[in-house]
């Protein structure tokens, strides 16, 4: 008979490496690795950061800048949305908090297939170079807006139709390919390298946002990729997959037969998911900043992963609200709208949850926790638009209008940023070991709040006058009243101040790794695992000889009668001060 | 603290910016007072929720602010109250949903007595078609068009030949006469949209949709082609004139037919 080892009990040595570049280059540690994915996604996320500016430069100036031509700017709305919400905040999420986290809150030593989680990261920067790289091909990166909706997408009236789109999806199919590889090693290592006592309903949220956002992913990106296969075919060998008999710039095509509605429900059964892939780590991270930051269990904790994992699977069933008025069967209407308006009851639970976390709570105002403030205050916005966009008849007039630019940066453009940038203050200490400064944090904060506030509300109103998006310029109007043009350039204003801002950012985490102040090793009294590693910054393998066991949830907080106000979890049941679990 | 008082004072700011601010729906000319009745009660019901839960955000902060000595409640869970919020939260969804549906199924059910006639995408222009004295419009595909079928009208379909083709981004429709608009693209996807009649559809090459509305007010509305379609997106302007019948006529009255633009030969080399 085979006996055999779990993952936890493992107790063989690391392989450890010696060199500098096995260390921090072809490294297999998940910490470096997601180092090495944060830095790219913030890296090209930058990249993203300036398109916007410059696209807010064109609507606030039109035709002021020589170089902004109509092809420029479609170029840029397309780049900028599709490193935002691929390269950017997936890879950050996932890549960059997944492969942090995951292993230190579970109590492993490392993922599971380390080599697998390397080749990962190598793969995904690969699809980062080739998505540069359209930049530079002959009629520039594809200008077909982030859907990549045939048969534009691929014609000949839309800019880097050519060259442009090929490396696009080309870009694309690597990264699914980097993804699918990262996330099934998170996946794997969530179910079964959890160390002794690390049950499932004992797992922080943040693993649980992870870890649900992994399996969406895993499921709806082959959607993506199947698509963009098959609209390269149509593009280089003539298939009609999604092209039906057009004439194209007064030139009839060969194509026949295809069509471009089905391309929309492939992109959107991974698109609406996608949301979702962004959002449930961010839900998860924010209810661990918030419960630590206010020195209370989160709320519900049952309830909150009830409600990741009822969001995860309807998220499936929704796809279509993003085509309301695409032309497909109209009768669909009733189906996705009542979906979607379901989705909204989980979603409102966690809301209140976050909120009456708080109640009642021992609320340390500090940079993480306000970031986390502000993501309620962003997502209840975001949140209720999208109630106009999932309810088929309301979003007629809406859909493709500034509500909807409005809505889906509130929703999942500013909101999952703000919980970024609240971890990265909130873990920043265990990761450098280094603490940041407070002044230069809150300001960061300050302006970055308002500011995106004074962006966004505005876009909305614009919307309910009916103001198209993706339009390079709205000229002259009968219905849109000059006053518009003064909102676009206070909108600007505001958008190149919180774009400046993050300088403040990075300067901060810059300095700080070199001058900032020794941090304690778990400054904010925090109970879950990655606080109690015996090193901080924790070294390869983690836990030193010995994995952390687990004795109770992660959310021990202001236990009553307890010596200090949180019981970490490793801390045994019923040790002195402690008191008997209370799940 | 002064991150609850920013938040209470958001809200006001949104409050004030909502009732100071000029912006808001342009003002309607169709019969879609439905879909902007939907709209006005999601705003309310959504308005509300936004600022009761934040002024109640902002009042936890400041009343549980971290003071000497405090420490915070250990409450795992309230399977009541959670019940309670997720009732009440169904109701208030169920509330703005069923208004949506009905709204909803008018949109997509034409009336019988509505005029039909087909708009016309290409990048990036319209033009639009009227089913003539016969009122069925021939039918069309894209193999068919040349320079004198601009529509691709089958010059086999005897329904087509009395068809009048308007060439010109300029449509014109009669009062309060219900249309049914066939939407209809030879190149990429569009969307038919005029702000002040709410209705909105994408046109999709390869297949035909459509859109009703009646148009309740005179005047000259423009339509913008809401979905991307290429560089020329933000040009693809048209206008929709909104007059008596009147008028309507001698305006269509100019239009020729199809056949009077393709000439009696072209029916005759289908025949044959
Ligand atoms: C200061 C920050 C940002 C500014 C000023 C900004 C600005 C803009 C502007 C001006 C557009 C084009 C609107 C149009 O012409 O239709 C746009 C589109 C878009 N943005 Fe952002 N954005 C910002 C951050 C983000 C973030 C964080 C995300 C992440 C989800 C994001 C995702 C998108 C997407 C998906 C589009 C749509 C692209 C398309 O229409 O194809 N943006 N943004
Ligand atoms: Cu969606
Ligand atoms: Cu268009």
């Amino acid at each position: 008979m085979t006996t055999y080892t779990t993952i936890a009990e493992d107790t063989r040595p690391l392989h450890h490496p010696k060199t500098w570049v096995g260390k921090y280059v072809w490294s297999q540690d998940h910490k470096v690795i997601a180092i090495q994915y944060s830095l790219t996604a913030v890296g090209v996320g930058l990249v993203a950061l300036v398109l916007s500016g410059l696209m807010r430069l064109q609507l606030a100036f039109p035709g002021a800048i020589p170089f902004i031509t109509p092809e420029a700017y479609y170029q840029f709305v397309t780049m900028h949305g599709m490193i935002m919400v691929i390269y950017l905040l997936t890879a950050l999420l996932l890549g960059g908090f997944g492969n942090y986290m995951i292993p230190l809150m579970i109590g492993a030593r490392d993922m599971v297939f380390p080599f697998v989680n390397m080749l990962s990261y190598w793969v995904y920067l690969l699809s980062v170079i080739v998505l540069l790289a359209s930049f530079f091909v002959p009629g520039g990166p594809t200008g077909a807006g982030w859907t990549l909706y045939p048969p534009q997408a691929i014609t000949d009236g839309t800019p880097g139709a050519g060259w442009g789109i090929i490396t696009m999806l080309a870009s694309l199919a690597i990264f699914i390919v980097a993804f699918t590889m990262g996330g099934l090693n998170y996946a794997t290592t969530v179910l079964q390298a959890r160390t002794k006592g690390m049950t499932l309903m004992r797992m922080p949220c943040t693993v649980w946002g992870i870890f649900v956002a992994t399996i969406l992913g895993l499921l709806a990106f082959p959607a993506l990729f199947v698509a963009a296969i098959m609209m390269m075919l149509d593009n280089t060998i003539g298939t009609s997959f999604f092209m039906p008999s057009i004439i194209s710039m007064g030139e009839p095509l060969s194509h026949s037969g295809g069509s471009p509605i089905l391309f929309q429900h492939l992109f959107w059964f991974f698109g609406h998911p996608e949301v979702y892939i962004v959002a449930l780590p961010a839900f998860g991270i924010v209810s661990d900043i918030i419960s630590t930051h206010s020195r209370k269990n989160i709320f519900g904790y049952r309830m909150m992963v009830w409600a990741i994992i009822i969001i995860g699977v309807l998220s499936f069933i929704v796809w279509a609200h993003h085509m309301y008025v695409s032309g497909m069967n109209p009768y669909f209407g009733y189906f996705f709208a009542t979906s979607t308006l379901i989705i909204a009851v989980p979603t409102a639970i966690k809301v209140y949850n976050w909120v009456l976390t708080l109640w009642q709570g021992d609320i340390h105002l500090r940079v993480p926790l306000l970031f986390a403030i502000g993501f309620i205050f962003t997502f209840i916005h975001g949140g209720l638009t999208g109630l106009f966009l999932g309810n088929v008849s309301v979003d007629v007039p809406l859909s493709d209008t500034y509500f909807v630019v409005g809505h889906f940066h509130m929703v999942m453009g500013v909101s999952p940023i703000l919980v970024i940038f609240g971890a990265i203050y909130h873990w920043y200490p265990k990761i450098t070991g280094r603490m940041w400064n407070n002044v230069l944090g809150q300001l960061h904060f300050w302006i970055t709040f308002i500011g995106v506030y004074i962006i966004y509300l505005p876009m909305h109103y614009l919307g309910l006058l009916g103001v198209p998006r993706r339009y390079y310029e709205m000229g002259e109007t009968d219905f849109v009243p000059a006053s518009v043009q003064w909102a676009n350039e206070i909108i600007t204003i505001a958008a190149l101040t919180v774009g400046a801002a993050q300088i403040i950012f990075f300067y901060n985490l810059i300095s700080s790794y070199f001058r900032g102040e020794k941090a304690d090793p778990n400054p904010w009294g925090a109970t879950s695992l990655e606080w109690q590693t015996p090193d901080t910054p924790p070294t390869h393998g983690n836990w030193g000889p010995t994995l952390p066991t687990v004795h109770r949830w992660a959310y021990d907080y202001s236990v009553p009668g307890a010596a200090q106000d949180f019981i970490p979890q490793n801390v045994p049941q019923g040790e002195p001060g402690a008191d008997g679990d209370k799940m | 603290m002064r991150v609850a008082v920013v938040i209470a004072l958001l809200v006001i700011g949104s409050i004030a910016f909502h009732f100071l601010s000029p912006w808001w729906m342009t003002p309607i000319a169709s019969n879609w007072g439905a879909l902007d009745n939907a709209l006005i009660l999601t705003f309310w019901v959504c308005g509300a929720v936004f600022i009761a839960l934040n002024l109640f955000l902002a009042y936890s902060i400041y009343r549980f602010r971290h003071r000497e000595g405090s420490r915070a409640t250990y409450e795992p869970e309230n399977i009541g109250l959670e019940r309670g919020l997720t009732f009440w939260t169904a109701v208030g969804i169920v509330l703005m949903l069923a208004p949506g549906l009905i709204a909803w199924n008018k949109y997509i059910s034409v009336p019988d007595d509505a005029a039909i006639l087909e708009a016309r995408g290409q990048q990036w222009q319209w033009s639009f078609r009227f089913p003539g004295a016969d009122g069925v419009l021939g039918a069309s595909a894209v193999e068919h068009i040349s320079a004198d079928n601009p529509f691709g009208v089958n010059p086999g379909d005897p329904w087509g030949r009395d068809d009048i083709i308007v060439e010109s981004s300029e449509l014109h429709l009669p009062l309060n006469q219900p249309v049914k608009l066939l939407l209809t693209s030879t190149d990429v996807l569009h969307n038919f949209y005029v702000p002040q009649f709410r209705a909105k559809m994408d046109l999709v090459p390869g297949t035909t949709t459509y859109l009703w509305f009646t148009p309740t007010k005179k005047g000259t509305f423009e339509i913008l082609c809401a979905e991307y379609c290429g560089v020329g997106h933000h040009a693809m302007r048209g206008y929709v004139v909104v007059e008596s019948d009147a008028d309507f006529n001698t305006w269509l009255s100019d239009f020729p037919t199809q056949s009077e633009l393709a000439g009696p030969a072209a029916e005759i080399a289908a025949i044959e």
